[in-house]
């Protein structure tokens, strides 16, 4: 018998947390909102669910495999990729533009800049904004729930026709996943709950539109409920990635994203605001993070009590 | 203290801390005595500082607390037989560090014969106090193994006025303390007063935490009975977030005072003792009787039936897992300490120290092995009790950028490993903030 035993650095034991168990939780977050786009607007928006999911795993997975890298499938962050980037879009968008988006988020947001925990934008938006400006007319078409009806008009363009219950509960037309602010919101609060995300960022953000919009004299609860500002906030904006792990950077971002969504609705001639004001902070985030915030314990001079 | 008198809540509560799972399994089961009639291989550098110097040669008799290493300059402590038996001869041997140490080698008589030397010390001065310590070879059995006499001298600069008596007992898995605490409350709560009395202390205060009502319940129920004029002695309840024992966490806790980089608890005028080196203590001025045996909590994963065991300092580990009837090929790492700031234990020469107090017979776990990319979460710099960001210190490490170290502040780092406990990533960010206090030490010379 060998006297010898395994070394290693404490500590010795780890918490149980893992990196794919945040990911499983964030879609398990998602999926009622996700399920739900899918009743409202059937089958289609299913397909294209599917396709955002599958292709985001299979770049990631062929990737790895083309280079030679470590498989990294297992750490779920391609399927959060995959979902999030199809929640975000249209139902009446066409497969092989999903699998375009897809493809682009894996691998020229994500993977190009060293992959996961090096992107410097959230990899899903970043696909959508791809998107958006390579095929306008296509990923503006939305369609009425549960009639096949295509309307290019989001509650957005007309606030004053829908009621709040209805932008609450998700019965009107808009991205897959972002209508019901409902599922939204229990979504959310699971992950506060699990202590996966803090809920500075969507509280702040949220909370900044409400009283812009407020201020403005427009109704601040239509204005949040529409659009895609729940599924930003708590959602996209979260992203460990790209926000900031301070909770004062966080308050900043926050608030940041608030004001950009607000100018841009309000003032801008696109139609949605939330993908670029979470964008821009996202690359505002290294330099909330340089702020200095923090000082050691014990760094001012011993006094005594 | 009233018997209806409730413990103190700490004065502050430091930033972070980690909610550790306790697996304190050995909790309520008495501590039993390992029967010894073997060979303890005892070394002369137990302590931090010199080795000792050995008074013994080969063939000499020696008794329980017999002298077998006189202490080498003022940072170093004194070294006593553990058995009684035959000196065999010094050799090298491997200990926790794999580093190899020269060791006492005793042959055990099996009868335990004490020294008829041994005679209860006399305490008159408080400079009697560090005498007693030195003369025990007592050193900080909580872990850091620092000789207490140094710490306990009165010198003139230091204007100590709290003693911090630390039974936190923090890290998962080990009951020794708390054991000491319910087996000798008395000798604890004596020594507790005999230390006021003459270092001159305006106040003492007992940390416990809060997972331990037992302990709490028994040390304030003997307080209250030997309960003095001034009524100094207090009892304080620790939230049980790791690492409430480190030294500069519980006078934070204890006192408000936040101990500075560099410098020691006498600076913010405090001693922190150890509980059970409290209770040993003691018990030298009472019996005489140096510190020759350790109480270990035995347990791990690959533990059936864990135990504390009472042990003769040197006891080779060998021998215990061989008394415990543990597997030894079922088994992937033994661990001296605990599970958070404890050491691997290269082989199984190692031997049981004067600062041992725990061993930890550990499975493999897959858990510590497969890492991802950091994903920023934060949570190592929420968790973080310095108040440092571990994970930006990787990076700079992954980056060679020794200047970023000094500029992250990675000196504070007490090394409790809360931050690579709580990665979700499983990144080995302890271990990197390690190494990045050491480059920086190489670079300053």
């Amino acid at each position: 018998m060998s006297n010898l035993l395994k070394g290693s650095s404490s500590p010795h034991i780890r918490h149980e947390d893992t990196t794919a168990g945040i990911m499983f939780d964030v879609v398990l977050a998602l999926a009622p909102a996700a399920v739900y786009g899918c009743v409202i607007f059937g089958l289609k928006a299913l397909f294209v669910l599917i396709a955002t999911i599958v292709s985001a795993v299979l770049a990631e997975y062929l990737w790895n495999l083309i280079l030679k890298k470590p498989q990294t499938i297992g750490d779920m962050s391609a399927l959060v990729t995959g979902v999030l980037l199809g929640m975000n879009l249209s139902p009446e968008t066409p497969i092989w533009i999903a699998i375009i988006g897809s493809i682009a988020a894996i691998i020229v947001v994500k993977q190009m800049f060293g992959g996961l925990g090096y992107n410097f934008v959230n990899p899903a938006l970043a696909a959508r904004i791809i998107l958006l400006v390579s095929f306008p007319s296509f990923m503006t078409k939305f369609s009425e729930p549960i009639s096949d009806v295509v309307s290019s008009a989001t509650p957005l363009a007309d606030l004053k026709a829908t009621s709040i219950k209805t932008l609450f509960f998700g019965m009107h037309s808009g991205c897959i996943g972002e209508t019901s602010a409902f599922l939204l919101i229990i979504g959310g609060l699971y992950l506060i709950v699990r202590r996966v995300i803090n809920p500075i960022i969507p509280i702040s953000f949220i909370g900044t539109v409400a009283l812009l919009a407020a201020v403005s004299g427009e109704n601040p609860l239509k204005y949040i409920l529409s659009g895609g500002i729940m599924l930003g906030a708590i959602f996209m904006a979260t992203d460990y990635v790209t926000s900031p792990t301070e909770n004062i950077g966080k308050l900043i971002f926050g608030i940041g994203c608030g004001l950009i969504t607000f100018v841009i609705r309000r003032f801008g001639s696109l139609p949605e605001g939330v993908s670029y004001s979470i964008l821009i902070m996202n690359i505002i985030t290294p330099l909330i993070n340089r702020i200095p915030l923090r000082h050691p314990f014990g760094f001012k001079e011993g006094k005594k009590v | 203290m009233d018997k209806k008198e409730k413990a103190l809540s700490p004065v502050r509560r430091i930033h972070g801390g980690a909610h550790l799972p306790h697996f304190k399994n050995t909790a309520e089961i008495e501590t039993e005595i390992m029967p010894v009639n073997k060979t303890v291989y005892i070394p002369l550098s137990q302590h931090i500082g010199a080795p000792a110097s050995p008074v013994v040669k080969k063939g000499d008799e020696v008794f329980v607390g017999t002298l077998i290493a006189e202490e080498n300059g003022f940072i170093s402590a004194p070294v006593h037989s553990s058995v009684s038996g035959t000196v065999k001869g010094i050799v090298d041997r491997a200990l926790t560090s794999a580093a190899t140490v020269k060791c006492i080698e005793i042959e055990s008589d099996g009868k335990m014969t004490p020294d008829p030397e041994l005679k209860p010390f006399k305490i008159e001065t408080a400079k009697d106090i560090s005498d007693a310590a030195k003369a025990c070879g007592l050193v900080g059995l909580g872990g850091a193994g620092f000789p207490a006499h140094v710490k306990l001298l009165p010198s003139k600069n230091a204007n100590i006025d709290t003693l911090i008596i630390n039974a936190a007992e923090c890290e998962p898995y080990i009951t020794s303390d708390y054991r000491e605490c319910i087996e000798n409350v008395d000798g604890i709560i004596a020594a507790t007063f005999l230390l006021k009395e003459k270092l001159q202390l305006e106040k003492v205060v007992i940390c416990v935490e809060n997972n331990k009502p037992k302990a709490i319940k028994k040390l304030m129920e003997v307080a209250a009975n030997s309960r003095d004029a001034d009524d100094t002695v207090k009892l304080m309840k620790l939230p049980s977030t790791y690492p409430q024992g480190a030294e500069k966490v519980i006078i934070y806790s204890a006192t408000g005072r936040k101990v500075p980089l560099g410098k020691l608890p006498s600076d913010v005028g405090c001693i922190v003792m150890n509980v059970t080196s409290l209770a040993k203590l003691y018990d030298f001025i009472t019996t005489g009787m140096p510190l020759t045996s350790k109480r270990i909590t035995v347990d791990g994963t690959a533990v059936a039936e864990p135990k504390n065991l009472l042990v003769p300092i040197g006891t080779p580990i060998n021998d215990i897992l061989d008394y415990m009837n543990i597997d030894i090929d079922s088994v992937d790492r033994v661990i001296m300490g605990g599970p958070m700031m404890g050491q691997p234990v290269a082989s199984l020469d190692a031997v049981v120290e004067k600062r041992t107090n725990a061993l930890l017979v550990m499975k493999s776990d897959e858990r510590t092995r497969s890492t991802t990319a950091c994903i920023r979460c934060g949570r190592c710099q929420r968790t973080c009790p310095m108040n440092l960001t571990p994970a930006r210190v990787e990076t700079a490490y992954k980056n060679g950028n020794i200047q970023a170290y000094e500029n992250l502040n990675v000196n504070y780092c007490i090394e409790c490993g809360s931050c690579s406990y709580i990665c979700p990533a499983k990144r080995p960010l302890t271990e990197v903030m390690r190494i990045a206090k050491a480059t920086l030490r190489r670079q300053k010379k």
